[in-house]
């Protein structure tokens, strides 16, 4: 367990290393501004799989939480002119009130119902946003960035390493959970609430505890994106696409792990920014959701379960 | 601004709009009602039957209506096909198979809507037809034709599948699979093979109630999206399997979408359907007749 | 009269009553159990014995009546809290985790219900021990799917057991199980009360409930209709006729 954790934690240090060294040597902006909506889906999977995953409630609302980080930051700056970490900060307690609202909500609805629900709440939120005239309603509002903090040449370059540190942080809670007595217990649920229940877990207060830190991670996620867009829609803020999208990395990843939607979200998210420049991103997102499918039939633990497969069930013997 | 008139105005259309409301949410009422189906992509199917009669009337100058019957039996073979699918790979493994379920359809519905804009575009479409475009004035009161013609059809075709589901041999059978399986398997019918046929019925129905979606108003490719909150919303306030109350869920939603767009502006009417779902899964989630708790 | 008589009961029902809309499931039910006592509960299907369960386990809301556990009232308890209280079930139709194997389906039971803070290696020392004890020790890393019908409801029991209960319910532990497994599971219960577990068994083979119960409670329609010893139970007039239908 402790090598374990060692390991993880180098690997977590050299990356953003990594991160900070391409910032500096590499001029071409447009790796970073790939490389932003790349990183930006590998958290909102890890994020999504907290509650999608672990717990089996299948979340649709991705866009709201993202499209409320979103907006945290467009009315942060607006008001206050608040500086980025302070965005990100607001985006996160936000999203962690969201997903308590979100939990409470639906405590006791199951599978689809619950699915159905987180819909609702997207559409919802974004109907409340586009009459929300202050935030730019319908039309949208413009973001001004402010002046680039050194050691970065440009904005783009410092949100792209801001989105990294945010890829490690959902990482970590996520491979924290799983590692957990939270994560056993989610697992428990996920699999039968009543007989988890009377296992003695706590059932409602695990569902509202993954609720609670998927959200604030989303939500945070969502943040930099104002600054990086300067420009803020409650049409593509709240684009459902993004909850498909989120959805199918993880599931094609593999949910059962936590690299399983690191994984998925690094294929198909470079598939699609590959296909997106090559080809359209109407096709992108018809490879996305044919992908989708053909894994949830041929393969319903994803990439994880196949590589495990292959393995022949080399993990049996740990607990 | 408000006024009586203006009330009423928008209660007779709001009742004509739930009416067509409750048609297009008849599949789903047994799909997801009675069969259980997790069919997130019922209202994608909704919109490719749309693009179907759009197709047929702009190239064939074929009537809406009538080409919404032309397609109805490719729409019962293709729920024949979706509900084969899913029972196989998902219904038939149990437990865990309920999270892939609904991830599946909504790949689907996912799928269905690119191509749907791979073939036709992102913008609207609508068709041609001697009830469209023109009103029927009574008093004060302006109706559309093309909204009576939606109602009356509706109408119709929920009486039409009430009295299959009640009187006919097939139809008591897709009732008696959603109350107990094993009942129907000790009366020797194969329940799978029940759920099958009320499946492709419940999307061969889509068939007609496309043509009512395009004759209403024009469609796009992403119009799924709001009608999975007003089919939903419909099936889930009436109770889950009932059919009547399906028609009573919709003539609400209908009226109260209707009342808000005149009082607040058309801004709101994408909420209202999921607002009124959201409350009444957290307040009633057995809905207003339902038949279980 | 005995000396149990003169305990404080373990468990006290007081006239509880649980409605589904409009049908009345239980109807103003009271009884006593008493520490360490092997009761038997019985009944026609549909007679109310797992709506007890569930309601004495906390999956159902009761509306009026009152469930004191250890002369706490427990009424307005979440099942889980039952549980660590000491309260533990295994279900009609087994309801293993699924995605787990043996061994993580205890420890489940183990890091949740157990009320000291021990360490890993001491859990694993009683999980090891509560599988031995029910002949499942060369499961442990076998996935529950993967299990047979018979050892499915051992591990439901391993699984109670894990959650160091006073009061273990068993609901049809032995339904379809072969008459040799029938014995196998009705000595691991004896067993289970030899070591001061106090247990309710729901059977409908009565021969197991006659070897194990020393009282016997039988409903019909959501109210007791006897009460005793187990052949007293069984010779009752009322008991004969609910199960030969009148």
């Amino acid at each position: 367990m402790k090598r374990n954790d060692i390991a993880f934690w180098i690997g977590a240090v050299v990356f953003l290393a990594a991160v900070l060294v391409m910032t500096q040597v590499v001029a071409n902006q447009y790796p970073f501004f790939a490389g932003y909506v790349i990183l930006q889906s590998i958290a909102l999977a890890v994020a999504w799989s907290i509650l999608g995953g672990y717990a089996g409630y299948v979340n649709f609302g991705t866009s709201a939480f993202y499209g409320v980080g979103v907006y945290a930051s467009v009315f942060m700056v607006s008001a206050f002119g608040a500086p980025l970490p302070l965005q990100i900060l607001t985006g996160a307690a936000v999203g962690a009130l969201m997903g308590l609202a979100l939990g409470l909500l639906t405590l006791r609805m199951q599978g689809i119902f619950f699915s159905i629900a987180t819909i609702a709440l997207t559409i919802v939120i974004e109907t409340t946003i586009t009459n929300w005239r202050y935030v730019g309603g319908a039309a949208g509002i413009q973001i001004q960035r402010p002046a680039v903090t050194s050691p970065f040449d440009s904005y783009v370059q410092m949100l792209f390493f801001v989105q990294a540190v945010l890829v490690v942080l959902a990482v970590a809670i996520s491979r924290y959970i799983q590692n957990s007595w939270i994560g056993r217990g989610l697992q428990a649920l996920r699999d039968d609430e009543l007989a988890a229940e009377c296992s003695g877990v706590p059932t409602l207060r695990l569902k509202l505890l993954a609720c609670v830190i998927s959200g604030a991670l989303m939500c945070a996620i969502g943040a930099p994106a104002a600054m990086y867009l300067q420009y803020a829609d409650p049409g593509s803020a709240f684009n459902l696409n993004y909850s498909v999208t989120t959805l199918a990395m993880s599931l094609i990843g593999g949910t059962a792990h936590w690299a399983g939607p690191i994984i998925g979200a690094i294929l198909l998210g470079t598939t699609q920014q590959v296909l997106t420049v090559t080809i359209s991103s109407e096709v992108n997102l018809l490879v996305l959701g044919l992908m989708l499918v053909l894994f949830v039939v041929g393969a319903p633990e994803g990439i994880v379960g196949l590589i495990n497969k292959l393995r022949g069930h080399r993990k049996e013997g740990e607990i | 601004m408000f006024s009586l008139d203006l009330l009423l105005d928008a209660v007779v259309i709001g009742v004509l709009l739930g009416c067509f409301y409750g048609a297009v949410s008849l599949g789903l009422s047994v799909s997801f009602g009675l069969l259980d189906v997790p069919h997130v992509a019922h209202p994608a199917f909704l919109v490719l039957a749309s693009y179907a009669v759009y197709f047929l009337n702009e190239n064939y100058a074929v009537d809406p209506l009538v080409a919404g019957l032309l397609i109805t039996p490719i729409f019962f073979l293709l729920g024949l096909a979706a509900y084969r699918l899913y029972y196989e790979t998902f219904e038939k493994r149990g437990s865990d198979a309920s999270v892939r379920g609904i991830a599946f359809f909504f790949g689907i519905a996912f799928i269905i809507e690119v191509l749907i804009i791979l073939q036709f575009g992102v913008d609207q479409r609508s068709v041609t037809a001697s009830y469209i475009g023109k009103a029927w004035r009574l008093s004060d009161i302006r109706v559309p034709y093309r909204l009576l013609v939606a109602f009356a059809v509706a109408t119709a075709l929920t009486m039409l599948l009430t009295l299959y589901l009640s009187r006919t041999f097939m139809g008591r059978a897709i009732r008696a699979v959603a109350q107990d399986q094993e009942a129907l398997r000790l009366m020797g019918a194969n329940p799978i093979k029940v759920k099958q046929w009320a499946f492709g019925i419940a999307t061969a129905v889509l068939g007609i109630a496309g043509a009512l979606l395009i004759i209403v108003a024009p469609v796009d490719p992403t119009l799924d999206r709001a009608y999975i909150g007003r089919t939903f919303c419909v099936v889930v306030m009436a109770g889950l399997g009932s059919l009547g109350g399906t028609l009573v869920a919709a003539i609400i939603l209908g009226v109260a979408e209707s009342i808000v767009l005149t009082l607040f502006g058309a801004s709101w009417a994408p909420a209202i359907s999921f607002a009124m779902l959201l409350g009444i899964l957290a307040v009633r989630p057995q809905g207003l007749f339902g038949r279980r708790s | 009269m005995t000396l149990s008589e003169t305990q404080a009961p373990l468990l006290r029902i007081c006239a509880l009553t649980k409605r589904f809309g409009g049908f009345t499931a239980l109807h103003r039910v009271s009884v006593d159990i008493r520490p360490g006592e092997r009761f038997g509960l019985i009944g026609p299907n549909g007679s109310g014995k797992t709506t007890l369960i569930n309601c004495i386990s906390g999956a159902f809301r009761t509306e009026p009546g009152t469930i004191l556990f250890r002369d706490e009232d427990i009424t307005p308890l979440q099942p889980h809290l039952r549980t660590r209280r000491g309260i533990a079930r295994s279900f009609q139709i087994p309801r293993p985790f699924r995605s787990m194997t043996v061994a993580e389906n205890l420890m489940v039971a183990l890091d949740f219900a157990a009320h000291e803070h021990v360490s890993v290696t001491q859990r694993r020392d009683t999980m090891m021990s509560i599988l031995d004890q029910m002949g499942l020790g060369s499961k442990v890393n076998v996935l529950a799917t993967q299990l047979s019908q018979v050892e499915l409801r051992k591990m439901e029991l391993a699984r109670a057991m894990a959650t160091h209960p006073k009061l273990l319910i068993s609901d049809e532990a032995m339904a379809g199980l072969s008459s040799s497994e029938v014995d196998e599971v009705l000595d691991l219960l004896l067993s289970l009360a030899s070591r001061d577990i106090t247990i309710i068994m729901i059977e409908h083979i009565m021969q197991a409930v006659m070897r194990f119960s020393e009282r016997v409670m039988c409903l019909d329609a959501g109210r007791i209709i006897a009460i005793g010893a187990p052949s007293e139970v069984m010779a009752d007039k009322r008991v004969q006729e609910a199960y030969l239908g009148t």
